[in-house]
């Protein structure tokens, strides 16, 4: 893998010991962000890819801990260190948008006192410094009128506006990643194309690695450069963004694919994807994805491991969607 | 087309919500407060007519009022103004058995599979009760009058002893649209009906609204905020913004050519799998609030070929092409 990349995550499985069992949310994940690059995670919901993104934070909370593997942030283990040392780096080298951003926002004090706060955290500067970074941040995720804003309270913007000072905050340290959580789901169309918008303009200038976090296969194909494709905790696909989309392997991404209605002529049935995802407590033996699968055989009972089919393009899966049949 | 009445008109249909003074409020009027009552124009004068087996989709970002509208046309809220003709006859001036049918015709399916249904009722009464109550079936037969209502909608009739807290998201749905069908409609109106759904159980949710729509002929108004789903569902589009209709267009006239700046502005942002990687190219500003709508056309502040006449004079929604409506003052000026 890529030394230089900004984060590493190598096998992580996060688990949740439920009184009806183990749950394993997150069953060896490995994926690799580098300097400005968006990736994609994709998934529905179950697949674990929020909890992937928590335990990158290290906000999981009891039942559920992270019972191996790695996640190094520019070479450092997130999974090793203290909660103090975590800390630091919180908000300040790795920040995290909510899908709603109330979780971010507290609604009781204004915005400036938020966002100075944030970097008064983590930055030796004065009052009045952290005020116009403050004010700088607004502007740059295009909040018309940016001082005036400073001083409303959360309700008094609209959820875009919000989203948009959640993304202000996030962006105010100027950190090297960015675990984004659905930012945009809540949000209609318009709104979620000027965030989209401000999303890749900040990658591209600031150089901040970023994880987009989305069931929605039509923006993330938009957005990112590369993607990861998640099913029942685990990856079943990964690849540049271009190739996964038009050429994709496994069966799951395929349907997933054709269940978006857009690609489909108009008026016909949309290809669909039978049964519906299984507990996370019950999975079918081997493939997880077999007793929904239109390629199933005898062999995917079996354990599937990853493959590379190509550099930088893997599946797990054994009888793909090769090139050929994928018309 | 036929001579047939539409099977659902709406004229001049309005609704406003007005938040009266409370009484502390009304004190300070008295003692000199220049407060007033505010009032919202969530629906403002709009004409919707649907042919038998027609789908139209309605379509707007939140607060436009699409949800209200199908509200009003469900028969759930009373309109401010305006009628709703069933077949062709006045809805509010049909009484005894014909308003009974009438209200019986126009069912209604809701956005949120959780919030929906009773959680301490079991499926059997959810979607037996109605027919029961309404004669369709009798006590007797219910359990397999629920039996075939659930098979017609995928679900197995084992089912109908549970709770719908054991249900997951896309078979709750069903059973939403189950309870709906119980009784025999001929018009839907589905409002965000598949929004909560994964994906995958969004298609086989929009595979079954097809299948039924075949089946019973029936008529949908398809409420959604998502373009790719109304695109592929709907036969007509109508779009709001700020409680108007701003055009109205067969579905491939619309996205062939999109008339109203607004229209062509949302029609852009709708994110499509296989673009990849494209950079955004965002409207400016939010839709301003339903309280204090901008004069004239509501979209003027936003929009990118505004002139004088727009911050004055609200454009008609009017014909401009066959079966083809727009309301914007560019299509005057040539």
């Amino acid at each position: 893998m890529n030394s230089g990349a900004t984060l590493e995550v190598e096998d992580l499985k996060t688990h949740f010991f439920t009184k009806a069992g183990v749950v394993k949310a997150v069953d060896g994940v490995s994926f690799a962000v580098r300097k400005g690059e968006i990736l994609g995670l994709v998934g529905e919901s179950g697949s674990g890819k929020s909890i992937t993104g928590f335990s990158i934070l290290g906000l999981l909370d009891p039942p559920g801990r992270i019972v191996s593997g790695a996640i190094r942030f520019k070479g450092r283990d997130l999974a090793k260190l203290s909660d103090e040392e975590m800390r630091s780096l919180r908000g300040n080298r790795i920040a995290m948008i909510f899908q709603d951003p109330m979780m971010t926002l507290n609604p009781v004090l204004r915005v400036d006192t938020q966002m100075v706060e944030a970097v008064l955290a983590h930055q030796k500067v004065s009052k009045t410094e952290a005020l116009r970074l403050a004010r700088d941040a607004l502007a740059l995720v295009g909040i018309p009128a940016p001082e005036r804003r400073l001083r409303s309270y959360p309700h008094e913007l609209s959820g875009g506006m919000r989203q948009r000072v959640a993304i202000a905050i996030a962006f105010i340290n100027k950190p090297d990643l960015i675990i984004a959580d659905e930012p945009t789901t809540a949000l209609d169309v318009t709104i979620q194309a000027q965030i989209l918008y401000e999303a890749q303009e900040l990658c591209r200038k600031t150089g901040t690695a970023m994880v987009w976090i989305t069931h929605d296969l039509a923006v993330i194909s938009a957005l990112a450069d590369r993607i990861v494709v998640m099913y029942a905790g685990r990856i079943v696909e990964a690849g540049l963004a271009d190739d996964v989309i038009s050429r994709p392997l496994h069966p799951y991404t395929d349907g997933l694919l054709g269940s978006v209605p857009t690609r489909n002529q108009r008026g016909q049935r949309l290809t669909q994807i039978p049964g519906m995802t299984p507990s996370l407590l019950n999975l079918p033996i081997g493939c997880a994805f077999s007793t929904r699968c239109p390629r199933a055989a005898a062999e995917c009972s079996k354990e599937q491991a990853v493959r590379e089919v190509m550099p930088g393009r893997r599946v797990r899966c054994c009888r793909p969607l090769m090139a050929e049949e994928v018309a | 087309m036929s001579s047939k009445p539409p099977i659902i008109e709406a004229k001049g249909l309005s609704k406003r919500f007005v938040k009266r003074l409370d009484l502390a409020a009304k004190v300070a009027v008295r003692l000199g407060s220049s407060m007033v009552e505010e009032t919202v124009h969530a629906v403002d004068s709009v004409d919707l007519k649907l042919e038998t087996g027609e789908v139209v989709g309605l379509v707007g970002e939140s607060g436009c009022g699409k949800s209200t509208l199908g509200r009003m046309i469900a028969g759930l809220l009373p309109p401010s103004q305006g009628q709703v003709f069933y077949k062709g006859r006045d809805r509010a001036a049909l009484d005894g058995e014909a308003a009974k049918a009438a209200r019986l015709a126009v069912q209604m399916i809701f956005q949120d599979p959780y919030a929906s249904l009773n959680p301490r009722a079991r499926v059997e009464s959810i979607i037996g009760e109605a027919p029961l109550v309404h004669r369709l079936t009798t006590r007797g037969e219910m359990p397999a009058y629920v039996d075939e209502v659930l098979a017609r909608v995928g679900l197995s009739p084992d089912f109908k002893r549970r709770y719908p807290h054991q249900f997951s998201g896309g078979q709750r749905s069903r059973i939403g649209i189950a309870r709906a069908l119980a009784v025999k409609p001929e018009f839907l109106v589905c409002d965000e009906a598949i929004a909560a759904l994964d994906v995958s159980i969004q298609a086989q949710v929009i595979n079954l609204f097809m299948d039924l729509r075949e089946a019973y002929n029936l008529t949908y108004l398809f409420i959604s905020h998502d373009l790719g789903v109304v695109q592929h569902i709907a036969d007509r589009i109508a779009i709001m913004y700020l409680g108007r209709v701003v055009e109205m267009a067969r579905t491939e006239h619309l996205f062939a050519a999109p008339n109203h700046p607004y229209a062509r502005a949302l029609l852009a942002e709708v994110p499509r799998v296989g673009r990849t990687k494209r950079v955004f190219q965002p409207v400016k500003g939010e839709i301003p609030s339903p309280l204090d709508p901008p004069s004239g056309c509501h979209f003027h502040p936003r929009c990118p070929m505004t002139f004088e006449r727009c911050r004055h004079e609200a454009p008609r929604l009017r014909e401009i092409a066959p079966g083809r409506h727009s309301a914007c003052h560019l299509n005057d000026a040539v």
